[in-house]
């Protein structure tokens, strides 16, 4: 087996300001023609630098040591020239964020046959002809009407699509996908791999996949290298590795997959929140007369939540179920009642809200964007208690800091610290310990993991898990991620476009889901494989 | 939470001190050199300026009747000259510096103040109010400066802060816009909501979380807003809007060099010199500050 592409000997290290940093250590692996290799690692392990060092593509500071072959030849020594002609014709790549990876002023037809244009001199009509082809390869439907759209009128899914359709312009031999699937849907997601699996026997293309999703590799790739700090720690055939993974490395990655269920709350519990009829609307255009337009997000939903419970709210992205978790803590406005222990809230403001906001609390999914980067986390932590415990001094406060920084298992030493210095699952740790502090009986959790590493994300879980056994607290779990959701929840509402589709115990719904897009999304998560293993 | 946890007899203020945005941003500014050699250098200026005019043998308007009009002299302490009423020149510019130099303070301070506040008010509540804010500012914008100071003048008589009062109504409506857009961005972000679901106040929100957050930008603005006003200062004055004799400024001693400036050029120049590097130096600690504010560590 002649290899295509071979890394020998790869490193790459960063001239930073603060003194050099290597990124990649003495990586070598090999593709051979129409294969797949996989770079699994979880995020800073290297393997996106990597692939655009094989790309070229290293920014400035970066040096770049070792060889890399490409049909025998050294692409870290040929002229930059050169180099242009092999990117997009010979090797060509797709990235993570379909968003922000086209250009939004220019017709998606206009950007894929640039390309044919810029290698394969295609102009006119031929060029044309050619992006229609290509667009009904990838799936596009109506290739003749979207080869004249934006970017903006097609959704993730489709984009994506575009950038493969780009990609493959030139039957590359090679294909780097870097992440093509981690910001989509589970359904999308399963729809995009086929594609390129369909399109890689097709044209007999090799492909360069990195990812952190090991459940994608196992589906995917033959050849597996996982990367961590920089260094392959272990390779060899997707199977050989999976079944028998000989690096503690790897062993940790394939453990990280959410096990465990809740522990039912007894029965009798009373009813903590219910929400009837909840709708949530937002203008799109105001007029001064006449009827303004409204979109729906949340189109009349009814749910009870009892103390103790968990409730996974589940949907792909725009079913409305963060909008729904918002209004339920009066954090939008809405209409229908909302109730917490018999008591309506619905019609409060924002003083009457006042007193509750203690017993309802909430997560949010970006560690990164939920604490202010100007305040220290003591600070952060303890703004809390300075709206609903007036009374405490300055040492009364810091003791709380303390405690509850010891409950999510961070060092009360770091309180002086400022968020920046923090990974992402330290932030989140963060982020729950501001919840935590004022003693809340509902918590309601928007993705709170879905931003981590897997690794980092099973040790969230157990933590929130925990809590709440300690504490007796009920959550309202919201998550795309139905491992997730498994392992915390007791019921679970299935959400798409605004409306619940299904709903019941979560063991009903994972076993034996009525509805087909339930089973849909089930499929897509590769859950069936996740149980057996 | 257990309050009998035993690491709460760990003393207060025992943990080390994280690194704020605030101190990781000096510390780069203090590695750019061109920005702190402009530092030093207006700190120099500024205390010149102040301390000058005592240690020098000259008064603000006492004439020297044996020298009009002359260069550079050491001859009865003339070092940069005099001008034709024989004043001597050193001694006025430093004066004029600290017109020019408060002026500058106050009204970017004004600005700053209400731009700030303004700005995050408009934007933070949105919709009607933001709307209203905003068409006053805009109208503000419409008036015609010159206009507005000459009507000024007109119903107050000449007077410094007035000066000062014009130019700050006028400078703090870009602060207004800019601090809004920021405001704009910044109350979407997940730690404003997450005060919310904590029932802090709208008020702390504006100042513990939007301000504090919005600074950034708005530092930067703040120095280029500095030589702006110093320039509109030079402008009335030059225009013979501004101070009144025989105070002075450094506007006013460039326009009284002009006229000169065939037979007694350092009456210009003199001037012009103290005034172009205090702009250079605020643009080059804009620009300092605005590479060390890049928000790429967040």
């Amino acid at each position: 087996m002649s290899a295509l592409l071979e890394v020998d000997k790869l490193s790459v290290t960063f001239q930073l300001p603060t003194g050099p940093v290597m990124a990649v250590k003495d990586v070598s692996f090999s593709i051979a023609e129409s294969e797949t290799l996989a770079l699994v690692g979880e995020s800073g392990s290297g393997k996106s630098v990597t692939s655009t060092a094989t790309m070229r593509l290293l920014p400035e500071l970066a040096r770049a040591t070792g060889a890399i072959r490409f049909n025998g030849e050294n692409l870290l020594e040929v002229t930059p020239r050169h180099m242009c002609r092999v990117r997009g014709n010979d090797i060509s790549m797709i990235f993570q964020e379909p968003m922000t990876s086209l250009n939004p002023l220019h017709r998606i037809g206009r950007q894929i046959g640039e390309v044919l244009t810029k290698h394969k001199q295609l102009k006119g009509s031929a060029n044309r002809q050619r992006v229609l082809e290509l667009l009904n390869q990838v799936g596009i439907p109506e290739p003749k009407r979207r080869i004249d759209s934006y970017p903006y009128e097609l959704s993730g899914g489709q984009r994506q699509r575009v950038m493969i359709a780009m990609a493959l312009a030139c039957e590359p031999k090679l294909l780097i996908a870097d992440e093509p699937t981690t910001a989509l849907d589970v359904t999308v997601q399963a729809q995009i791999l086929d594609l390129l699996k369909s399109l890689q026997a097709q044209y007999g293309m090799a492909i360069l996949f990195i990812t952190h999703d090991l459940s994608i590799v196992r589906h995917f790739a033959d050849h597996v290298a996982v990367m961590r700090y920089g260094e392959v720690v272990e390779s060899g055939r997707t199977l050989e590795v999976f079944d028998n993974p000989r690096h503690d490395y790897t062993r940790m990655l394939l453990d990280a997959i959410p096990r465990g269920r809740k522990e039912p709350a007894p029965a009798d519990a009373p009813v903590l929140m219910s929400g009837r009829d909840i709708k949530v609307r937002f203008p799109l255009k105001k007029r001064l007369f006449g009827k303004s337009e409204y979109f729906e997000a949340v189109r009349g939903i009814d749910l009870s939540i009892r103390r103790g419970e968990t409730l996974g709210i589940v949907g792909e992205s725009g079913s409305g179920k963060s909008t729904l978790g918002r209004a339920l803590l009066r954090l939008l406005k809405s209409e229908g009642d909302i109730r917490f222990e018999e008591a309506d809230i619905s019609g409060l403001d924002k003083s009457g809200m006042r007193p509750l906001r203690s017993r309802l609390q909430v997560v949010f999914q970006d560690p990164f964007g939920s604490l202010s980067p100007r305040m220290t986390v003591g600070d952060i932590i303890s703004e809390g208690l300075k709206v609903h415990h007036p009374e405490m001094n300055r040492r009364q406060r810091e003791a709380e800091v303390i405690a509850a920084l010891e409950e999510v298992a961070l060092d009360p030493a770091m309180r002086n610290r400022y968020p920046h210095e923090f990974s992402g699952g330290q932030r989140q740790r963060i982020a729950i310990a501001r919840a935590l502090i004022l003693k809340p009986e509902l918590l309601l959790l928007d993705e709170p993991t879905s931003a981590l590493d897997r690794s980092v994300q099973v040790r969230v879980i157990d933590l929130l898990r925990d809590l709440q056994k300690k504490h007796g607290l009920t959550y309202l779990f919201i998550s795309h991620d139905l491992s997730v959701v498994r392992a915390l929840s007791d019921h679970v509402l299935v959400m798409k476009e605004g409306r619940v589709i299904e709903q019941g115990p979560s063991e009903t719904i994972f076993s034996n889901p009525r509805e087909p897009y339930t089973q849909a999304l089930l499929k897509a998560a590769f859950l069936e494989n996740e149980v057996a293993a | 939470m257990t309050t009998d946890n035993s690491s709460i007899t760990a003393p207060p203020g025992a943990a080390p001190v994280g690194e704020s945005l605030g101190r990781d941003a000096w510390r780069r500014l203090t590695q750019n050199r061109a920005a702190m050699a402009s530092l030093a250098l207006l700190v120099l200026i500024v205390i010149v300026c102040v301390a000058g005019p005592w240690l020098l043998p000259w008064g603000l308007a006492e004439v020297d009747w044996n020298a009009f009009g002359t260069g550079p002299t050491l001859e009865g302490a003339h070092y940069l000259g005099t001008d034709a009423n024989g004043r001597d020149l050193l001694t006025r510019v430093l004066y004029g510096g600290r017109v020019s130099l408060s002026v500058a303070l106050v009204a970017s301070f004004v600005s700053l103040v209400i731009g700030v506040l303004y700005g995050a008010i408009s934007g933070y509540v949105g919709g009607r109010t933001d709307n209203l804010m905003m068409r006053f500012v805009d109208i503000m914008y419409s008036l015609p400066f010159m206009f507005l100071v000459i009507l000024l003048m007109v119903v107050f008589g000449r007077n410094i802060f007035l000066i000062y009062a014009a130019i700050g109504a006028v400078e703090w409506l870009d602060m207004a816009r800019i601090v809004r857009g920021q405001t704009l961005a910044l109350k979407r972000r997940e730690y404003i909501e997450a005060a919310h679901a904590l029932g802090v106040r709208d008020s702390k929100i504006v100042t513990r979380h939007l301000i504090p957050n919005a600074i950034g930008p708005v530092i930067v603005y703040v120095t280029l807003t500095v030589p702006k006003v110093i320039l509109l200062e030079s402008f009335l004055s030059f225009l013979g809007l501004g101070v009144q004799e025989p105070l002075t400024s450094w506007g006013v001693l460039i326009s009284e060099g002009v006229d000169m400036m065939e037979s007694a050029p350092w009456m210009l120049l003199v001037p012009s010199a103290f005034l172009a590097v205090t702009l250079f130096c605020l643009n080059f600690l804009g620009d300092g500050l605005r590479d060390a504010l890049d928000p790429r560590t967040r």
